[in-house]
């Protein structure tokens, strides 16, 4: 086991490394000179050198990567261009919302698939089944943030029984802070529990083809008890590769629904970043969001040890 | 104490198994015999009501006078495992994965409320213990990735017999295995068996192993029983044609006209192939595992040599070298002087071909005969006459030249191994290895092929290289025979010599451990 | 060989929005370049089928041009990751184990922990938004899709013994991976292409509506839905009909992938029964 997390370590340490360059490499190296990108063209050439200096653009390209790098070891994100503030306070604060936001949204997806793959794989080829893998199939073809906006007019505006958008802040209190976070969070989970319940509902159906599910029904488990204690937690495994693609999904997927809700979060941050050629702030957004989705495959490697002994013992 | 009357079973309108009567007693067992479709899995399903969807199931079963068929799905649940239980013929997928040994057995337990927690992990200990798998060695949190195939055999009986079934169903439970462990999990069946006074309705392939296990025999052939009685008297009279006919394929040895001329064709010398392994440590130096270890052979011209051993000992991993897929990290493999090796001429490969296992995965399915049969024309260049090599092979073998116009999934396992043996002839070899080429049929269709080899041997002057864990197969076609154990050959000799009079102990242990038919 | 019902009614479906497509190459109602104030928010009906939105543009016009942007992105991000990730797969599996396919998958593993929103964000930070920056940024996300299924098909595929013999018949790893294992793995990569084609009309949606894709004036379902979002309450109808669009060619193409798969793999149609 602590080899082979070691190994999944020194992995995560590596792609962490890699995004890294790439990124660098996109924003820092193909536009030629970030100072003059970020003022346009009818920046005087005293401002360009002037902000070259603010931006530590100065030194070769060896030297502004580690510096880059080694800055976001320690938290220093560099100052946003746009806001005269250090990135790092920026982001912070809009993660506030975004992380919250993805991960509320992965566990009602979880939640809400799993026990319904289970049931179609129990119940397959009747009713049931054919109801849920129909409400699945269109649950994958409706974009999120079109549902979103279906959902703002229905139980915003109709109804107002959510927020129609906007964020009080967590300093208002963690009530109305997730009911802010709600509709956003139904909204991205729908397509993503879809997925999910389909994956949960044929991996089980895998299972129940495999020898070991007959060695228990030969025992005298009948075929539900079979399902519970054999199949579901080796079907797991594929249901895990797919949670841990997901969350990247997630976190994109909120920066587009975040838009629909006004909400104050990453994406805000960097479209506004975008439309200012801000460099430095979607430089670091992206480097957040790309190191939040490594951190997952790393954790979900991890959860795989967990299920499955075989990786446990370094095979 | 178990009967069945008159069983019979239907999917979709075909009849699967007709008018099956049987009856089993406490502590005997009743070996069920027959070739692959003949319906003797489908008769233990039907006893444990296992049968697959949409199959009918008609007649009676009966335990002790109850009737097993006119019992309730849930009833039927408290009678899987607790008075019947039932072993399967792949150890290697049978048990959960990711779910350790000791809970596997106590499951069993569980289910039937017949112990609590603590208790049925006692048991299950102890029943491990009884099969034997040791505590001390196999605690019960081991997995079965952990274990060998026939160490996970041990753990399915365990969780059979964890109740003291009745009735104990072992389909095949030995067909997976190598030969010794086949013996050691044949004598540990008979051993529970007799001590735990349970009924066994022991299914095979193979009449030696019947002719060493069971009581009782009951033949089956295409869903029925043709012939039923006590083994001795039933092995020596054999009223059935069939059942005649299946005893005759099964010790058959096909006619050979030995042609050796002692020239040497092949010669391996010293030969030792390394595999590299995972690091156990992130920066550790690489493992490696040396599969075949200084092996040496020589196959004259005109011979059959035969190598035998039990999985994992090198055996295919020295096939490849020889095949020249594979390059060796010491020794040396020469075809008739020419070095073989991964980069070798093409002239070369052409002289050399193969015959596998699998009749299933031999070809591409969605490749016609014909493409198939013409691809070692890749060795040769397609030559003019392609057309009239194939059908020219094709009739070699026994088959039509319009065959060469249809898909592989249109024959029998028996063609498709002809069409094996087709493609193998097709470059005019002068060696042909034969990489297990006959374990994967039955009886019948082994007997035919192997006279059609030996029939090939005579016509063409081949030689051949027979690679087989089977004894019985590789003394019916070889001249010689090597014993290969841990990537060493232990034991040379004629294979007269070497089956009547073995040397080495392993060779001893294996000739020992074979189940052999009694003579006619 | 039963037609599976999905495969004929995905594929129907998807031919409307196709057809819709083709036909917005040579015609359309009205030219969606044209802007007329005057008739802006027109109800259906009347002039306009179904209406105009808020700056006077036909609804039906913008309606197919807009399954013209999505298909078109969608297809060439799919042909992007099946001319690249395919080839990529399959080496990787003809040369298991070895630095190569170390290098492949550790290539894969990057490129995954970039969603195609990411990729897109970089582009047009840099070079600006564009139509182009959606096909690039799906169709890079697109490469380790197929890499992986190519390369986990393939590894099935390798060991079986008609690779054995035809290694036998002196045939190299490229020549193999072209001949037994492509053919073999075939039906994967379609399922998987049509799966990735209605992933690609789904980013493509996403990446309009944050204005990331398709610009002024190309129409494009995303985008339209971005303007819509102002007027939605008083006119639902400009949100509802593209956001249906999306949903029916997502939908088809759904079926589509899920019928081929049930006509194309008898061992994953067994396993649904």
């Amino acid at each position: 086991m602590v080899h082979y997390a070691a190994t999944r370590l020194v992995s995560l340490a590596l792609s962490l490394i890699a995004a890294s360059l790439v990124i660098f490499a996109v924003v820092e190296v193909i536009p030629g000179d970030p100072a003059a990108y970020m003022l346009g063209l009818n920046a005087s050439p005293e401002a360009v050198e002037a902000l070259r200096r603010d931006l530590g653009l100065t030194g070769g390209l060896v030297e502004r990567y580690l510096s880059w790098a080694g800055g976001m070891l320690r938290g220093d994100f560099g100052t946003s261009y746009t806001y005269r503030v250090p990135v790092a306070e920026l982001v912070v604060q809009r993660l506030g919302v975004s992380l919250p936001l993805a991960l509320y949204a992965l566990a009602l997806s979880t939640l809400i698939a799993l026990p319904i793959g289970m049931l179609a794989a129990a119940r397959r080829g009747r009713a049931v089944d054919y109801g849920i893998m129909g409400v699945t199939q269109l649950g994958i073809a409706v974009p999120n943030f079109w549902f979103a906006m279906l959902l703002v007019v229905l139980l915003a505006i109709t109804w107002q029984v959510f927020p129609a958008g906007g964020f009080p802040g967590w300093d208002a209190g963690v009530g109305p802070a997730l009911r802010a976070l709600t509709l956003p969070a139904v909204a991205l989970a729908l397509p993503q529990a879809s997925i999910l319940a389909r994956v949960m509902r044929s991996a089980l159906i895998d299972t129940l083809g495999q020898d070991y599910i007959r060695t228990a029904r030969a025992k005298g488990l009948s075929e539900g008890q079979a399902i519970r204690n054999h199949g579901v937690r080796n079907a797991l495994i594929p249901v895990l590769t797919i949670i841990g693609l997901q969350f990247s999904f997630l976190l994109a997927g909120a920066i587009i629904i975040e838009k629909v809700f006004f909400l104050p979060g990453l994406g805000l941050l960097i479209f506004q970043g975008i439309t200012q050629r801000d460099l430095v702030v979607v430089e670091s957004v992206v480097m957040l969001l790309v190191f939040a989705v490594i951190v997952v495959t790393f954790l979900v490697d991890l959860a795989y040890a967990a299920v499955d002994p075989r990786l446990r013992h370094g095979r | 104490m178990i009967a069945l009357e008159g069983v019979s079973v239907g999917i979709g309108g075909a009849p699967i198994l007709r008018d099956v009567s049987l009856a089993l007693e406490a502590g005997r067992i009743l070996g069920l015999v027959g070739e692959s479709g003949s319906g003797k899995s489908m008769t233990a399903l039907s006893v444990i009501r296992l049968l697959p969807q949409g199959a009918a199931l008609g007649g009676r079963v009966l335990l002790e006078g109850r009737e097993l068929t006119a019992l309730s799905e849930r009833q039927m649940c408290a009678v899987r495992g607790a008075e019947v239980g039932m072993i399967f013929q792949e150890p290697m997928t049978a048990l959960n994965p990711v779910q350790c040994i000791g809970d596997q057995v106590a499951e069993t337990l569980l289910v039937h409320g017949a112990a609590g927690r603590s208790e049925a992990a006692s048991i299950a200990r102890e029943r491990l213990g009884r099969v034997g798998l040791s505590p001390d060695r196999f605690p019960l949190g081991r997995y079965p990735h952990e274990l060998s195939g026939g160490q996970r055999q041990r753990v399915c009986i365990a969780l059979a017999v964890a109740l003291r079934p009745k009735l104990l169903i072992a389909d095949e439970p030995t067909t997976a295995l190598d030969v010794t462990t086949q013996a050691q999990i044949l004598s540990l069946i008979r051993e529970l068996v007799r001590e735990e006074g349970m009924a066994c309705l022991f299914i095979t392939h193979d009449l030696a192993v019947v002719a060493e296990m069971a009581d009782e025999v009951a033949v089956m052939k295409a869903g029925e029983v043709v012939e039923h009685g006590a083994t001795a008297g039933l092995l020596r009279e054999m009223r059935h044609p069939y059942t005649r006919a299946l005893f005759e394929a099964s010790r058959h040895r096909p006619e050979r006209a030995v042609r050796e001329t002692g020239t040497p064709l092949l010669e391996v010398r010293e030969a030792v192939r390394d595999y590299p392994l995972r690091r156990s440590r992130l920066f550790g130096p690489r493992p490696s595992f040396r599969a075949v270890d200084g092996v040496s052979l020589t196959l004259a011209r005109g011979e059959s040599l035969g190598l035998v051993g039990e999985s994992g000992c090198g055996k295919s991993t020295l096939t490849r070298a020889i095949l020249g897929l594979e390059a060796l990290q010491g020794g040396e493999i020469r075809l008739d002087g020419a070095e073989v090796a991964p980069g070798m001429p093409a002239e070369l490969r052409r002289r050399m071909q193969v015959v596998f296992q699998d009749p299933y995965g031999s070809f591409n399915p969605r490749h016609r005969v014909g493409r198939i049969l013409s691809e070692p024309f890749h060795l040769t260049g397609r030559p003019e006459d392609a057309e009239a090599r194939i059908a020219e092979v094709l009739r070699d073998v026994g088959l039509r030249a319009e065959d060469a116009e249809k898909f592989p999934h249109e024959f029998s396992g028996g063609q498709r191994q002809r069409i094996a043996i087709a493609r193998a002839l097709i470059t005019r070899p002068e060696l042909i290895v034969l990489d297990e080429a006959v374990s994967a049929l039955d009886v019948s269709i082994r007997a035919q092929i192997l006279d059609l080899l030996a029939d090939l041997q005579a016509r063409f002057g081949l030689s051949y290289l027979f690679i087989s864990h089977d004894l019985t197969v590789v003394r019916a076609i070889t001249d010689r025979v090597l014993v290969m154990r841990a990537g060493k050959i232990v034991e040379a000799g004629p294979t007269e010599a070497v089956f009547s009079a073995p040397e080495h102990a392993y060779t001893r242990e294996l000739l020992a451990a074979a189940p052999v038919l009694p003579a006619a | 060989m039963r037609v599976p019902v999905q495969l004929v009614l995905g594929a129907a479906l998807f031919a409307l929005f196709l057809g819709a497509a083709l036909l917005s190459l040579v015609w359309t109602p009205f030219p969606v370049t044209d802007l007329d104030i005057a008739a802006k928010l027109a109800p259906p009906g009347g002039g306009h089928l179904l209406g105009t939105d808020h700056l006077g543009r036909d609804m039906l016009s913008m309606l197919m041009a807009g399954a013209r942007t999505s298909i078109a992105v969608a297809l060439v991000a799919v042909g992007i990751g099946i001319l690249l990730g395919v080839p990529l797969g399959l080496a990787a599996a003809a040369r298991r184990g070895s630095l190569l396919d170390e290098v492949i998958m550790r290539g894969n593993d990057l490129i995954f922990a970039f969603p195609s929103l990411v990729i897109a964000i970089l582009i047009t930070a840099v070079f600006g938004p564009s139509a182009l920056n959606a096909i690039l940024a799906i169709g890079i996300f697109n490469i380790p899709v197929f890499a992986r299924v190519a390369r986990g098909a393939a590894l099935t595929v390798w060991p079986r013994e008609f690779i054995l013999a035809a290694r036998v018949a002196g045939k190299g790893a490229a020549l193999i991976s072209a001949e037994h294992i492509l053919p073999n793995i075939a039906n994967l990569l379609v399922v998987q292409g049509t799966i990735q084609f209605s992933m690609g009309v789904l980013a493509e949606a996403g990446l309009s509506y944050v204005g990331l894709g398709a610009q002024p004036p190309t129409p494009s379902w995303g985008r339209m839905l971005a303007d819509a979002q102002t007027f939605f309450y008083g006119y639902p109808r400009l949100a509802i009909l593209p956001g249906l669009c999306i949903v029916l060619t997502v939908l088809g193409l759904n079926l589509m992938g899920d019928g081929l798969r049930d006509l194309l793999d008898p061992r994953l149609r067994r396993n649904v029964r």
